[in-house]
Formats: C-alpha cells, sequence, structure tokens
C-alpha cells in the first residue's frame, strides 16, 4: 500500500445521504477477479444523469470526494473502494461512514474524513471553486479561505497510512500469540477447533 | 468471585481475544471464514503473490452462490451445462480452483450441500453458537441468529483472515432490541425486521452490535432468528446475535459438521453460558412493541422505507429531515409512485422468493401455504422460487411444495443468490416491479431501473396471486 500524507485538490460536491455500496459499483461490476477498472461502473446510476457532478469537467480528476451520512452502507463489496481508487479519488470527507467500507476504504489507503454536517456544507460551498487539502498528519482539512476544520482518526490507521504498512505482515510477525491462542483452544474448546475436519 | 455480568456480546469476545494492543486494537481469532466466488479471487491472488498459505485451511468453508445460474446445471446427460456469462464462468472457476489448491473443503456447484453461504453454514453445522464467524458478505450477520458473532468483512479481510486466522477489531457498542409481546396472526420475522429498521434506521446501529432479546425471539423458530440477525447490516450494524436455547441445540444436534460425542456435551455446557446476565447493561436499548407490527413493506429505495400493508406512501414533505424529504421525493420518482397512494393498490409483475434472508424451507412452506389451491395473477409475468440450498430444494420437493409453486405459475429453480442482486441472470426489467423477499431495495439492485418492494415469503405469495401488493391475512383470513 502507497503511504498517505497529504491530499490536495478539487473535491467533487456530492452530498448525498445514504451512498450505498450498490451505488457505488453495481453488482454487475463485481464479476471481475483484479482490483482494477471498476472506476468505468462506478456511481453507474448516477452519471446516467445529465449535468451529474461525476462527468463535470470542473471536477475531473478530483482526489476527493464529499458526500453525506452513513456513506458506504450495504453490501461489503470492497470493489467500492477499488472503484473509488479507479477515479483517483483517494480521500472521501463524509459525515458519518459505514464500518465496513470504512475498514475497506483504510486497506486500501482510501482515506476517511469524518466531519460535522454543518463544515460538511461548507466544504461542498468550497468545493464548487477551490481546491481543499487535508493533512492527515495534523488531522486538518483546510480551504484556501479561513477553513480549518479537525477530524479524528484512529491512530493504529493513521500510523499504517502515513507508513504505507502491510497489515497481514504485520499480524503475521504475532504468530506466536496466535499460536499460543490456537493450541488453548484446541484444549479447551475442541470442538471449536475441529472445523470441516469433524469426523462424521 | 463475582465477576462483572456480561452480555452474550462480551461473552464471544472475550472469549476470542488473541491480545489487546494500548490503543485499544484487539486481534481477534476467527473460528469459521465462509468464503465465496465474488469477494475472494483478489485475496487468493494476494496471497499468492506474497507467497502467503492459508493458516487454518480447516476452519474454512467455500461454497459457490452469487453467479451460479439457477437454471438447471447439468444436462440430460448429466454434463455440466457451461455457464453463458464469461467473467460469471470465470469467477467460479477461480474459487473451484483457488479452494483445493489452498487446501480448503469446496462444496461443488452440483453438490446436494451446495447453496447460498449463510444457509450452508448453519444447515452444515459449521456455523455454532459462541463462535466467531466472518464471510465477504454483509449478511453474514445472519449466523447470529445461532448466537455466533458473526459479520461481513471486506477481500483485504478476507485475506487477513485466510492468512491469520485473525482480525484487528475494536470492540464494538451493544444495541439492545427488546421485543416483548407477541407477533400477531400473519407477521412474520421478516415484517418485525422491517419493522425495527424503520424504527432505527440505516444507520441507527452503525459501530454496535445488536442482541435481539424478549419473549418474541425466544418463541421464534431458528429459521426465523436467522432472518432477524440477517438484516442487522440493514440497520448499520455489522452484527445481530440472539442467545442459543434448547432450540438453537436441537436445531444444530446431528448436523454434519456439529460437534460430536464428548465434544456435543462439552460444548453445550459453554454454549449454555452464553446468554446475557441478569444486570449486564447495553451502551443503547429499543424497546418495540410486537403487538405494534404489522405485515410490511417497503416504498423507498431504503430498507428503513417501510411502511404497514394497510397504509399509504408517504409525503416526502412528512419527513422532519430536509435531507430525507429530498431522498424521499427521489426515491418515489424511481419507485414511479404517488404520495398518498394505498399500498394495496400498487400492482407487481415480479416475484422473487428467495435470498439469504428468506430461502430456508420454513419460509418456502410460508409462501406456499398462500398459493395452494391458487394461481398467480395475469398481470405478474415472472414468478420463481429460489431455495437456499439443495438440502432445502430436496426437503421442500419431499414435502410436495415444488408442485404447490409450480402449479400456481412459479418457476422451481436451483439453490443461490438469484434476483437478490442479479449477478446471475436472474434479473428484474427496467422500470418493472417486484415483490421480493430479498434484503435490499437499493436503486438498480434487483437489475437496472428495477424497482423493488421487500416483504415476507407470505406477502410476496399473497401479491403473485392477486397481481399487487397485498396482505396477506385477507387470504388466509
Amino acid at each position: 500500500m502507497d503511504p498517505v500524507s497529504t491530499i490536495e485538490g478539487r473535491a467533487i460536491p456530492f452530498g448525498a445521504k445514504n451512498v450505498d455500496t450498490d451505488v457505488i459499483i453495481p453488482a454487475e461490476w463485481l464479476k471481475t477477479i483484479t482490483r482494477e477498472g471498476l472506476g468505468q461502473g462506478a456511481f453507474q446510476t448516477v452519471r446516467a444523469e445529465p449535468g451529474n457532478v461525476f462527468d463535470d469537467p470542473e471536477y475531473a480528476g478530483a482526489p476527493i470526494l464529499i458526500a453525506g451520512d452513513n456513506f458506504g452502507c450495504g453490501s461489503s463489496r470492497e470493489h467500492a473502494a477499488w472503484a473509488l481508487l479507479d477515479l483517483g479519488i483517494t480521500c472521501v470527507i463524509a459525515p458519518s461512514f459505514s464500518d465496513i467500507f470504512a475498514s475497506n476504504a483504510f486497506k486500501n489507503g482510501v482515506l476517511t474524513v469524518a466531519l460535522p454536517q454543518d463544515q460538511i456544507d461548507r466544504l461542498l460551498v468550497v468545493a464548487l471553486s477551490d481546491e481543499i487539502t487535508i493533512d492527515l498528519e495534523h488531522q486538518t482539512v483546510t480551504s484556501p479561505f479561513q477553513d480549518r476544520f479537525t477530524f479524528e482518526i484512529d491512530p493504529f490507521r493513521k500510523q499504517c497510512l502515513l507508513q504505507g504498512l502491510d497489515e497481514v505482515g504485520l499480524t503475521l510477525a504475532r504468530d506466536k500469540a496466535i499460536t499460543t491462542y490456537e493450541t488453548r483452544q484446541a484444549a479447551q474448546m475442541p470442538w471449536l477447533a475441529k472445523g470441516t475436519e469433524i469426523a462424521a | 468471585m463475582a465477576s462483572k455480568p456480561r452480555t452474550l456480546y462480551d461473552k464471544i469476545w472475550d472469549a476470542h481475544v488473541v491480545e489487546t494492543r494500548e490503543d485499544g486494537t484487539s486481534l481477534v481469532f476467527i473460528d469459521r471464514h465462509l468464503v465465496h466466488e465474488v469477494t475472494s479471487p483478489q485475496a487468493f491472488e494476494a496471497l499468492r503473490l506474497a507467497g502467503r498459505k492459508v493458516r487454518r485451511p480447516d476452519l474454512t468453508l467455500a461454497v459457490p452462490d452469487h453467479n451460479l445460474p439457477t437454471t438447471p446445471r447439468l444436462d440430460d446427460r448429466g454434463q455440466r451445462v457451461p455457464i453463458a456469462d464469461p467473467q460469471s464462468a470465470a469467477q467460479l472457476e477461480a474459487l473451484e480452483a483457488n479452494a483445493p489448491a489452498f487446501g480448503i473443503r469446496y462444496i461443488d456447484a452440483n453438490a446436494a450441500e451446495q447453496g447460498i453461504v449463510h444457509v450452508v453454514g448453519p444447515e452444515q453445522g459449521f456455523s455454532l453458537p459462541g463462535s466467531t464467524i466472518v464471510c465477504g458478505d454483509s449478511h453474514t450477520a445472519a449466523h447470529g441468529g445461532i448466537g455466533a458473532l458473526a459479520f461481513g468483512i471486506g477481500t483485504s479481510e478476507v485475506e487477513h483472515v485466510l492468512a491469520t486466522q485473525t482480525l484487528l477489531l475494536k470492540r464494538s457498542r451493544t444495541l439492545e432490541v427488546v421485543v416483548d409481546g407477541v407477533l400477531g396472526a400473519g407477521v412474520t420475522p421478516k415484517d418485525l425486521i422491517l419493522h425495527i429498521i424503520g424504527v432505527i434506521g440505516t444507520a441507527g446501529g452503525t459501530g454496535h452490535v445488536i442482541e435481539y432479546r424478549g419473549r418474541v425471539f425466544e418463541e421464534m423458530s431458528i429459521e426465523g432468528r436467522l432472518t432477524v440477525c440477517n438484516m442487522s447490516i440493514e440497520a448499520g450494524a455489522r452484527a445481530g446475535l440472539i442467545a442459543p436455547d434448547e432450540k438453537t441445540f436441537s436445531y444444530l444436534q446431528g448436523r454434519p459438521l456439529a460437534p460430536k460425542g464428548a465434544d456435543w456435551d462439552a460444548a453445550l455446557k459453554w454454549w449454555r453460558s452464553l446468554p446475557t446476565d441478569p444486570g449486564a447493561t447495553f451502551d443503547k436499548s429499543v424497546r418495540i412493541d410486537a403487538t405494534a407490527v404489522e405485515p410490511t413493506v417497503t416504498w423507498g429505495t431504503s430498507p428503513e422505507d417501510v411502511v404497514p400493508i394497510g397504509g399509504v406512501v408517504p409525503d416526502p414533505a412528512s419527513f422532519a429531515d430536509p435531507s430525507k424529504q429530498a431522498a424521499a421525493a427521489k426515491s418515489l420518482t424511481y419507485m414511479g409512485l404517488t404520495p398518498g397512494q394505498l399500498l394495496s393498490d400498487v400492482a407487481v409483475e415480479n416475484i422473487f422468493i428467495g435470498s439469504c434472508t428468506n430461502s430456508r424451507i420454513e419460509d418456502l412452506r410460508a409462501a406456499a401455504e398462500v398459493l395452494r389451491g391458487r394461481r398467480k395473477a395475469e398481470g405478474v409475468k415472472w414468478a420463481i422460487v429460489v431455495p437456499g440450498s439443495g438440502l432445502v430444494r430436496a426437503q421442500a420437493e419431499a414435502e410436495g411444495l415444488d408442485r404447490i409453486f409450480i402449479d400456481a405459475g412459479f418457476e422451481w429453480r436451483e439453490p443461490g443468490c438469484s434476483a437478490c442482486l442479479g449477478m446471475n441472470p436472474d434479473k428484474v426489467p427496467p422500470g418493472e416491479r417486484c415483490a421480493s423477499t430479498s434484503n435490499r431495495n437499493f436503486v438498480g439492485r434487483q437489475g437496472p431501473g428495477a424497482r423493488t418492494h421487500l416483504m415476507s415469503p407470505a406477502m410476496a405469495a399473497a401479491a403473485a396471486v392477486t397481481g399487487h401488493l397485498t396482505d396477506v391475512r385477507e387470504l388466509t383470513g
């Protein structure tokens, strides 16, 4: 995963609430066995509408997306995060995110920034004409004007993003602790340790 | 020593923490991992690229479900019917190759045990009370119906579990949803969960694990509990739980992968200690009166857009929140409905009985009960029943339910996810309406432009008979 530090650029002023992952990437696009190329199917139903923000040349190549409450609800498909990345979006700003989407985004280096609705409303206005800057190290969102908003992020996630760490690699380094747990489980709860190997 | 009273969630969580870091994140052991063809290929590919293996293939079970056509899979000579869509075929082939390559047990598309992952897990006794269960599918929450902590994960997490049999998680907050009283006649677990989602909203459970408590759940069948927990994610909660009880244990006993002999006895002892202790507290609590729940349908494009069947399509102006007003107006345009219209006046052209929410034997029985001796209305062009697994299908056939469906004008299909999300050829045509027993009424979910009304199997059957959304109690009186 590439390290993430500062994201600077235009932001797509989408603003919609309860954007589900079926909207971000419809199921017909999930038949792929790779992670690439999903940008073509991203926001298909929204882009079918004339004058939509995603096809507005003003926001071409924008790295930031601004949305409403509960972004990424519904299906667990990580294709939603891959589709955003394929569009060049590396940061989503919204009042709240679904748990699964937030986790998927993080694991792909897509930063999710939660801000209160009034700050989102302000950024939706800024986005119409100007760039927005997200500084992960200092946990701030700023505009060329006086706007300076701070956001919370889990310290572990922040570290992983800043350093581009491989989470699987980190956990594999905890092999001893996992083995200890497995040994204890096999002794205390053997039925759980048996899985598909159980004698019929 | 008296320990602090704990919830069911606390007990399962505590039993699975491998270690907790300073920042409060825990490495949590995963007991059961279900794998299907859609969210796994990139995970297996990543393992291959990094030269990593699957840590516990014995705790992993793979079964194809999302892409499989539900039309006959073998021809007259017993040969596999090729899958027309090359992308679907490639994804299914990838799972069929990845499972044995990594030593994982694979249930073949033509095996009697094949079905939707969330039907197969409990049915095989692979999903157990008190266990942690994950799958790259948000409806994994279903397994909470047998008292397992079960939740959906993304593909990177699938890779993480395959490689380490653990996940890095933060303890969730807890939300109890208490439903006391008794559900009225004709009111099913599906109506109840739709009603609950309407009360708490699609983001109401975000960051929480729900425990469903109260008499209604104690008296509910295991199939019903799986239906309720399945849709927890539609209320924003990653997982839903119902305490395991004697009903759960007798459901599981004797299933192929359930514990046997001394293991069974030891498991029972632990399972009986799992229910929430008296005095344990939840972060949030919601109480619902069972007698207030009516047969329920959705009118919009979010599962929280629910209304009793006797009601009318709401006026967007009736919502307090301006953004909800805008969303409702947009939903009504998409759905082709007008405010004030009686739900029972809404005509449907398609009927889908199936999905991980409502494709178990009890669901098929409930629908067949309504359809017995009746036929679908003229205006209903397409009506399909997609059993949740080959075993459900066989059981239904043994009970003669297939004949009832076929005589009523339904197509009797092979198991899979089907028209719930239309990854396979089962789609609802643009602009047409579907009375569906699935879990999501999102824009385009059942096919581009498709209009979905969520409801129970009995209600979908009633809509098939009359050709419009109908209070099933008028037919079963």
